[in-house]
């Protein structure tokens, strides 16, 4: 059985979705590429930011 | 004024082109198998990437010991299995071969289940794209 941490689920996660997102989203490959990235940096920064919100409202 | 109407007849041609046969054929292709949709029209590279990214999301979701919804007892197992239908015969395999896990049990279990799900919503997507590249609504 496969047992990734949260953080490793979530690169994961951004990664695979990421590249089709940027597939499907944009026409030109240089335009695939900067969107990809995009989305990637999007999922994993809103993660970490949800996190730590979630961590200071608990405490 | 006079108007020029050689581009018209190209676009006019090229529209025509683009709906001959079956169109729908890379929208089911695509479907039932990850990036076959892009591979009908001769996109490699496009498919394979398509393909490897969302045959790897369900695998991962299985090695996880994700769930796959078996039927629609609330609205919650109506989406997921909706959303695990979009994995094509992938997720038919899989129902057949038993994989995947009945009840979730530990944390990545959960994480599966939803790997799961979101590579059947990414290859909607994707099958919709092959469409769209099908008909000239996208270059």
């Amino acid at each position: 059985m496969f047992r990734p941490s949260h953080f490793a689920a979530v690169l994961l996660f951004a990664f695979f979705a990421s590249i089709v997102f940027a597939i499907t989203q944009r026409e030109t490959p240089r335009r695939m590429i900067r969107y990809g990235i995009y989305c990637f940096v999007l999922f994993v920064g809103s993660a970490i930011a949800l996190s730590w919100a979630m961590y200071f409202i608990a405490r | 004024m006079r108007y020029s109407r050689r581009g018209m007849a190209t676009e006019r041609n090229k529209s025509a082109e683009a709906q001959q046969g079956f169109v729908y054929l890379p929208l089911f292709a695509g479907w039932l198998v990850p990036g076959a949709g892009h591979f009908l029209l001769r996109r490699w590279l496009r498919g394979s990437l398509l393909a490897v990214s969302i045959v790897a999301m369900f695998a991962l979701g299985i090695a996880m010991q994700g769930k796959l919804y078996s039927g629609a007892h609330d609205i919650l197992d109506a989406l997921g299995l909706a959303g695990d239908l979009g994995n094509g015969l992938l997720f038919i395999v899989s129902r057949v071969a038993g994989l995947g896990a009945d009840q979730v049990q530990v944390t990545t279990a959960d994480y599966g289940t939803r790997f799961i799900v979101v590579a059947g919503l990414l290859n909607v997507i994707s099958a919709v794209d092959a469409h769209n590249l099908r008909t000239g609504r996208k270059s």
